[in-house]
């Protein structure tokens, strides 16, 4: 040891805002990325705990209260084909859909970032065969993809979400690829390796803290195409089976009811499009407020 | 160039393989007895035997890929177990009206969204870009097979100006050129547009915000080049790009046109598979993935090297 | 040649490293390029080693094969006498003996982590407490002159180039190795920060009994750190002695070109030497013979012949040119470099 460690030099030092708190900051004025948020934190919170807002039983129906207009006396947004409260089943539907939407995308997150870190930061044959495996799956259309997976599993939940995982395991996995092939060849990492860091060690404390933000981001983007398409499984009768109550699948149920309540069965297409949008605009957001130039 | 394409060609081949693995995979993968549909629930164990038997499907798995690609190859995808007619067929003419949808909301879409795009891009930051932008945010949140519904109720149902599904008078299923038709064409084709509107408006507003900020445009001000001149100089820089997303969308909407074919009973691939998914007509199902996603990868081929050749700043040998 | 002096720290032999360039349709290599070229040399306990040379001669390719960051094509590096990546002495431990400096002072700390996490993370790699490996960056930066009070928590981007290259300093020393490979560490800051961290670096040379290799294009400042200068062209050791002999009876026509691209301070001395005209050949294709015949004042026929091998040229000195042996077959053999230069 050529050097003296002095314990006086463990007292507390001046610490610089890092990355994540100046994103924050520049977060925190973006008015529509705000109000996004919030949208997305009410419909988190709304789902969450649906039965303590829910007026009545999301399963329970009234056959000869059948498909009332909003505005019905007790049923504020009318009542579906089985007389069951839209008000309530909207609000129970964010469970489902949410988690449908959600989930397959931080699966995806998950598995693609693996799949692509692991391809870009170790490189040749490795690379090859991960990558090429991924451009196979990339080469359906993801709306194909989803449908024929679902279809060839057979409708349920766990089915739906088997499909949409690979849907966006793909892109995905690409997008970590290529910024980690971007981050293995610069000297920081070289450095790491010179100070005799493995592969796993150099991945975990320096690759992965400059990739997750681009690859979080990208993932963040595909939830609203993932909200989408999962109600759109569901619509299809794919996805989420009755009587479960799902924005999709309500969608669906209600079709026959599109001349005679047009305004009735519209209504859970707009609590996926206020999801998607939301989602949407809160990723423009998080994108602008972390494109840093330093 | 030729180079580059004829080595694009031979990349692709393995990724054909690796579609055609999955495609059949997947057939393999439903859970059940792939003959549920076509056998009486009372079959006795030798006439299933027998079925299997004949179907092939008591062979190893890579037997049965191997003659099946043999067949794929000489064009033979099966026969529908539902009509009895061969797959290619069915799946042809299904296709035939899929693309006609799919290409005239691309055009739509591709109008639109140019024409927001450069709006957004070249007016940045006024209330011109953030109305262009809103609606290409509008474009690729809204769901579309959602939007398809609101637009029947609204131009069928309550205005009844066009008609609400099919495409084209009694339940016609063979496209032509008529008045009849074309109305028919209208609310999906809308309704699809709205897909590549919003993409190719966002890609167009960052192609030519960059474009007008990058240094020779500057330039090309300070020497006194005229608007128009300026406009000319964007629209060679973003075309390229925008040409590019355009077609990789229409292989989209060809490969995902089941929901919106399925809101308006369009007679098309979409509404195929959804027949072919609900009534487990396997081979019908098989055929018409491994179709959908050949065009989409032969899109994307077509696509990548017809971008290489009109845009400049790539150079690949 | 030198006399029988205690084993060099570090020795070098046979050092190659090709890249195969890929052409044709399905990317095969069809050719190479010759980054480093069979070389050899020693490293002294407590010398400064200068590596200079043109921009694509090798130095860096050299740099990074001695670290282990890239697999050599061929040849070995020994430390104390020990096969480096052999069981008698893996890379890993190999890597607390030796450490980099890099030129992009920026692009070399992570840009996520602050400065003394940076630091830290080479001890913790070695089994060091965090605890422990914190406290260390943070007396390192005291060492190179930053207050860690001020300078510990912050990120690189908040850091100016000399500060930024102090903490790789540190960054480096971490891990107390006995050689610092120096890649360019000064190329890239303004003078006056030059000489500071120079200074810098000769002060913890002296303090931590350090042995360095300095690699650098600028002539100068080699001539200011290094005991021992190797000069590179195009993959190949050319010349190898004493700074001072090196610098004053250069042997070899490519150091007296170099020598000669400098602006001396003495105008006598200014016209005599030989300019340095064009750009080197591709390393692809390197010219066969000697490599430097291309753009030789004194290139004959033997030289694009037959390459010429390192021949002595005085104490500690040799140079690889047709022109220092005695009794070659070129017409100015065993003349003095002195004379033309």
């Amino acid at each position: 040891m050529f050097l003296a460690t002095s314990t006086k030099l463990l007292e507390p030092i001046l610490h610089s805002p890092g990355y994540w708190r100046t994103v924050w900051t520049r977060f925190r004025r973006d008015p529509v990325a705000i109000g996004a948020g919030v949208v997305v934190l009410a419909l988190i919170l709304m789902a969450i705990f649906a039965p303590l807002i829910a007026p009545q039983d999301p399963y329970q129906g009234m056959s000869l209260r059948r498909l009332r207009p909003p505005g019905t006396p007790g049923y504020l947004l009318g009542t579906d084909e089985l007389g069951r409260d839209m008000l309530t089943r909207l609000i129970y539907g964010a469970r489902i859909s949410l988690f449908m939407g959600v989930t397959p995308v931080f699966v995806a997150l998950f598995l693609g970032t693996t799949i692509g870190v692991v391809a870009g930061y170790l490189g040749g044959w490795t690379n090859t065969i991960l990558m090429r495996t991924v451009d196979v799956f990339f080469a359906f259309p993801s709306v194909l993809l989803a449908v024929a997976m679902a279809g060839a599993l057979g409708a349920g939940i766990g089915n739906g979400l088997i499909a949409l995982t690979l849907v966006f395991i793909p892109p995905i996995a690409r997008v970590a690829e290529s910024v980690t092939t971007g981050v293995r060849t610069r000297d920081f990492v070289e450095a790491a390796r010179a100070s005799g860091a493995g592969a796993f060690l150099i991945i975990r404390k320096h690759v992965l803290g400059n990739v997750m933000g681009p690859i979080f981001v990208y993932a963040m983007s595909l939830i609203a195409v993932s909200m989408i398409l999962a109600s759109g499984l569901s619509f299809l009768g794919l996805g989420v089976k009755p009587p479960e109550p799902d924005w999709g699948l309500m969608l669906n149920t209600l079709r026959t009811a599109m001349y005679t309540q047009p305004l009735l069965c519209a209504l859970p297409g707009v609590m996926i499009f206020i999801t998607s949008i939301s989602f949407n605009l809160l990723t423009d957001g998080l994108r602008s407020a972390m494109d840093v130039k330093s | 160039m030729v180079l580059y394409a004829l080595k694009r060609v031979v990349f692709t081949l393995p990724i054909l393989l690796g579609v055609a693995i999955v495609c059949f995979a997947l057939v393999h993968l439903a859970p059940g007895d792939p003959l549920v549909s076509v056998l009486p629930p009372d079959a006795t164990q030798s006439l299933k035997e027998q079925m299997m038997a004949l179907y092939g499907f008591d062979r190893p798995y890579y037997e049965q890929f191997a003659r099946w690609i043999a067949r794929v190859v000489q064009g033979d995808l099966g026969t529908s177990i539902r009509t009895g007619r061969p797959v290619v067929l069915e799946v042809s003419k299904a296709i035939g009206n899929t693309f006609m949808l799919a290409a005239v909301a691309t055009v739509i879409g591709f109008m639109l969204g140019t024409l927001f795009g450069f709006v957004a891009g070249y007016f940045r930051d006024t209330w011109l870009d953030k109305t262009a932008s809103a609606l290409s945010v509008f474009g690729v949140s809204v769901p579309h097979y959602w939007l398809g519904m609101v637009l029947v109720i609204i131009f069928a149902a309550t205005l009844g100006w066009l008609p609400p599904t099919g495409a084209g008078p009694g339940g016609s299923e063979d496209w032509k050129w008529n008045w009849e038709h074309v109305r028919h064409l209208v609310l999906p084709a809308v309704t699809m547009s709205v897909i590549p509107m919003g993409i190719i408006a966002r890609t167009v507003r960052a192609l030519v915000a960059e474009t007008l900020s990058q240094e020779f445009i500057v330039g090309l001000r300070a020497k006194g080049l005229s608007e128009f001149g300026v406009f000319q100089h964007v629209v060679k820089n973003a075309a390229p790009t925008a040409l590019a997303v355009m077609g990789i969308q229409l292989g989209y909407l060809l490969g995902g046109s089941i929901l919106i074919e399925t809101v308006f009973a369009w007679p098309g691939s979409g509404l195929l598979l959804n027949d072919a998914i609900f009534q487990r007509d396997l081979p019908l199902l098989q055929g018409t993935i491994l179709v959908l996603a050949l065009f989409f990868v032969v899109l994307n081929l077509a696509v990548d090297v017809m971008q290489t050749a009109l845009d400049p700043r790539i150079q690949r040998t | 040649m030198e006399p029988a002096k205690a084993s060099p720290l570090l020795q070098i032999t046979g050092l190659k490293k090709h890249f195969p360039v890929k052409t044709g349709l399905f990317g095969r290599p069809s050719s190479s390029v010759y980054a480093v070229d069979d070389i050899a040399f020693d490293v002294h306990a407590g010398e400064t080693l200068g590596i200079v040379g043109e921009s694509g001669c090798g130095k860096s390719t050299t740099a990074r094969l001695l670290m282990g960051l890239i697999p050599p094509t061929a040849g070995t590096v020994r430390f104390d006498g020990k096969i480096v990546g052999s069981p008698a002495l893996p890379l890993k431990e190999f890597h607390r003996q030796v450490q980099m400096v890099f030129q992009d002072s920026y692009a070399s700390l992570n840009p996520r982590l602050t400065v003394e996490e940076s630091i830290a993370f080479g001890p913790t790699v070695h089994g060091v407490s965090r605890r422990e490996a914190i406290a260390r960056a943070r007396s390192l930066l005291d060492r190179v002159g930053l207050d860690p009070i001020r300078f510990a928590g912050r990120f690189p981007h908040e850091l100016s180039g000399g500060q930024r290259q102090r903490v790789n300093i540190a960054r480096a020393l971490a891990l107390e190795p006995r050689i610092l490979l120096l890649d360019e560490a000064v190329s890239a800051l303004d003078k006056s920060v030059e000489a500071q961290v120079l200074n810098l670096l000769l002060d913890l040379k002296d303090a931590f009994g350090l042995t360095y290799l300095f690699i650098s294009h600028d002539l100068e400042v080699v001539r200011f750190m290094a005991t021992r200068v190797l000069v590179m062209y195009l993959g190949k050791v050319a010349e190898l002695g004493p700074t001072e002999a090196l610098y004053t009876k250069s042997r070899h026509p490519y150091t007296s070109a170099l020598l000669g691209s400098l602006l001396s301070m003495d105008p006598d001395q200014r016209t005599e030497r030989a300019p340095l005209a064009g750009d080197p050949p591709n390393p692809i294709d390197p010219p066969p013979g000697c490599r430097f015949h291309t753009r030789c004042a004194f290139a004959e026929a033997v030289c694009s012949l037959h390459e010429p091998v390192l021949h002595a040229a005085g104490a500690s000195h040799a140079a690889a040119c047709h022109m220092v042996p005695p009794n070659g077959e070129h017409s100015k053999s065993g003349m003095a470099m002195k004379a033309v230069s």
